[in-house]
């Protein structure tokens, strides 16, 4: 057996970002396969424009820009023989700084070539653009190789409306590992069972267990079985919807202090109008069906009502 | 200006850590070393100051979490960045040049083999116009290599060079987790993997975790003999874009470098990913050719990522405690190739 219990877990979040009126421009330019440059203070021609001067620091204006060719030549390369998610190419490609007819910068971006062996320093390339554009720097599919193409220049700036921002959806694909401690809790409830661990210098038992005693940073060592009745502490009627709620409101997510425990988990109360859920209310675990079991808390279905006089304050209070 | 000495140093790099991302489990012995370095308890330590990213665990609030390694009973007067360990040292030495505290804790941790490592590192970038391609870590410092080779600045096998010496003196690290020299022509016969680099000239993926204490004036002095003065620190941050800076040359390691003063330096530790990049910083260093480069086996045998930087300050000051060097560089590096370069020169005084 592992030592640790471990899941894939993906985090995923499409970034929504406004865009400045230089890149707006640029980005405005690649929908209509057009490559927006800017002259900077020191007399160089940059792509992408920059919104305002390296140098200088002024704000870039539409007498900045340029237009370039969508021809160039590679400066630099790298070959890439195992790409990675969401990569221009899912195959072997080539990333190659590019600087465009007309520029004095290189751009980034991939070369489609079919091996290291088809790209030199100082080829001749052009943009492939995608046939679906947004305006974002996806609008250029690659650049592809073009030995025979002759070179372009600059030209002035088109009269065009500039974007105000992109969508860049993020995800990002992990294999999560719980804790050993954490793993030994997730273990426990898939055998009906809930595991603390006890802190060694101060006694306090954590459930689900830490690593290391938070008030003392003493690792723990000692697991514990915790009681499958407690107290609410505290609670909330739950009245507003949002999303990916599972249950329909009114409810009463509560605090719950496991008899031996120190700290009290969340938990969803039910079996009793949510108008009556009180503080010191004594509550059992009901457990799903045990073929339903797996390594989460969520196989506690939920908790209810022992029917047993409620605690004391006293009983409560240091855990509040 | 008060003086600041590194005065404890813990380490810990593995190819794959069996735990969580929190890495509390990793965070507890650490501390424990520290403690028996310096004699004190957790309740000597004025401040704290950790460096991780949530990118990295894959989880929000993963340094919340790192503080149980402390515990805060008494409550602990605690920070955090978003960058390597050598940053939270910055800030920590920032907190006692105030006079708000004599001592302090900095420590970094990361799980790299969570995720993708060199993909995850693509959200570190321009978000408009790099990361929607992903461009990953091995690939940008492809780039650079290609551009020094073009330019006759160094060649594979300076390259090749750089990685043999430093396999070699990482056999003697036992945190390194590639090690194992052999000579650069066996080096040069291995196959190119993202052309033009060899697998041998990319860090390999590292997780781990570090802590180093810091200490002023008498307090440095009751912990150690021979403390590890901090002499000089400087930060200096070049523009993010891979187009419109000269990839051969690293202008903030040297304004970092005329920052400080690096007369006389024995030992330097630099915080090099990828070998061309040691070649860069030594040019842009101005190191001379006595000066031991990475004795450590250095940042190309053993990358934790949030620690790594870092390290290099904890391996440079355990040269000087031991008396192997009385004055030594240490380097970090952060952002895509050589973006943002720290560095912390240490001294010791008889």
């Amino acid at each position: 057996m592992s030592r640790t219990l471990q899941a894939p877990v993906t985090v995923a979040f499409d970034y929504t970002r406004s865009v400045g009126p230089v890149l707006g421009r640029f980005f405005a330019g690649l929908r209509d396969r057009t490559l927006v440059a800017g002259r900077t203070s020191d007399g160089r021609v940059v792509l992408p424009p920059p919104e305002y001067d390296p140098v200088t620091h002024r704000q870039l204006t539409d007498a900045d820009l340029v237009e370039v060719a969508d021809t160039g030549t590679v400066t630099s390369w790298t070959w890439v023989p195992e790409p990675v998610k969401h990569q221009p190419f899912d195959r072997p490609f080539a990333f190659a700084l590019v600087t465009l007819d007309g520029a004095d910068a290189p751009l980034l971006h991939a070369l489609d070539v079919d091996s290291p062996d088809h790209v030199v320093t100082g080829m001749r390339v052009r943009v492939r653009w995608a046939e679906e554009r947004s305006g974002a720097i996806t609008d250029i599919e690659c650049f592809e190789p073009a030995d025979d193409l002759p070179g372009g220049r600059a030209t002035p700036l088109a009269d065009r409306e500039a974007t105000t921002g992109i969508v860049t959806p993020v995800s990002l694909d992990y294999l999560y590992a719980a804790s050993p401690e954490e793993s030994a809790f997730y273990r426990g409830l898939n055998e009906g069972r809930i595991l603390g661990q006890r802190c060694p210098s101060c006694g306090k038992v954590y459930v689900p267990p830490r690593s290391a005693c938070p008030a003392d940073g003493t690792p723990t060592a000692e697991e514990v079985e915790l009681s499958q009745t407690g107290t609410i502490t505290t609670f909330c009627i739950v009245n507003v919807p949002f999303l990916g709620q599972k249950i329909t409101p009114p409810y009463v997510s509560a605090y719950v202090l496991l008899d031996g425990a120190d700290i009290a988990i969340l938990h969803l109360i039910l079996g009793v109008p949510a108008d009556q859920v009180r503080m010191g209310m004594r509550v059992k675990a009901v457990w799903k069906p045990q073929e339903e079991w797996t390594y989460s808390l969520e196989n506690i279905d939920h908790f209810e009502p022992t029917g047993d006089p409620d605690a004391d304050f006293d009983t409560y209070k240091h855990h509040l | 200006m008060r003086d600041v000495a590194v005065v404890g140093f813990a380490q810990r790099q593995m190819p794959e850590f069996d735990g969580s991302p929190t890495c509390v489990e990793l965070l507890v012995p650490l501390f424990t070393e520290c403690y028996e370095q310096t004699g004190w308890s957790r309740r000597d330590i004025g401040f704290w100051c950790s460096g991780s990213s949530d990118y990295l665990a894959g989880r929000s609030f993963s340094f919340v979490s790192a503080v149980d390694a402390i515990g805060v009973i008494p409550p602990v007067n605690e920070s955090h960045v978003e960058m390597d360990l050598a940053w939270a040292l910055y800030e920590a030495w920032i907190k006692i040049q105030t006079g708000e505290v004599d001592t302090a804790l900095v420590y970094a941790f990361g799980k790299s083999s969570a995720g993708v490592l060199r993909r995850t590192l693509a959200l570190q970038l321009e978000p408009y116009t790099m990361t929607p391609l992903w461009p990953d870590t091995v690939s940008l410092a492809g780039l650079q290599a290609r551009a020094g080779i073009d330019a006759g600045i160094w060649d594979e096998r300076a390259m090749a060079e750089v990685a043999n010496r430093s396999l070699t003196d990482a056999e003697k690290n036992e945190y390194a987790v590639r090690k194992g020299g052999s000579s650069v022509e066996e080096l040069l016969a291995r196959p190119v993997y993202a052309d033009p680099l060899r697998k041998h000239d990319c860090s390999p993926v590292t997780d781990g975790a570090a802590a180093i204490v810091l200490a002023a004036d008498d307090r440095a002095r009751e912990v150690r003999d021979r403390p590890a003065w901090i002499d000089g620190l400087a930060h200096y941050v070049d523009p993010m874009s891979m187009g419109t800076r000269d990839l051969t040359r690293a202008p903030s390691a040297a304004r970092a470098a005329a920052a400080v003063d690096l007369d006389g330096v024995e030992i330097a530790e630099l915080h090099a990913p990828f070998s061309h990049q040691e070649l860069i910083l030594r040019s842009e260093l101005g190191l001379a050719d006595d000066v031991r480069i990475n004795p450590s086996g250095g940042a190309l045998t053993s990358n934790p990522m949030f620690s790594a930087g870092g390290i290099r300050i904890g391996e440079a000051a355990s040269r000087i405690w031991s008396g192997e060097a009385s004055k030594a560089v240490a380097h970090a590096t952060s952002g895509p190739a050589l973006q943002q370069n720290l560095l912390c020169v240490l001294e010791g005084r008889n």
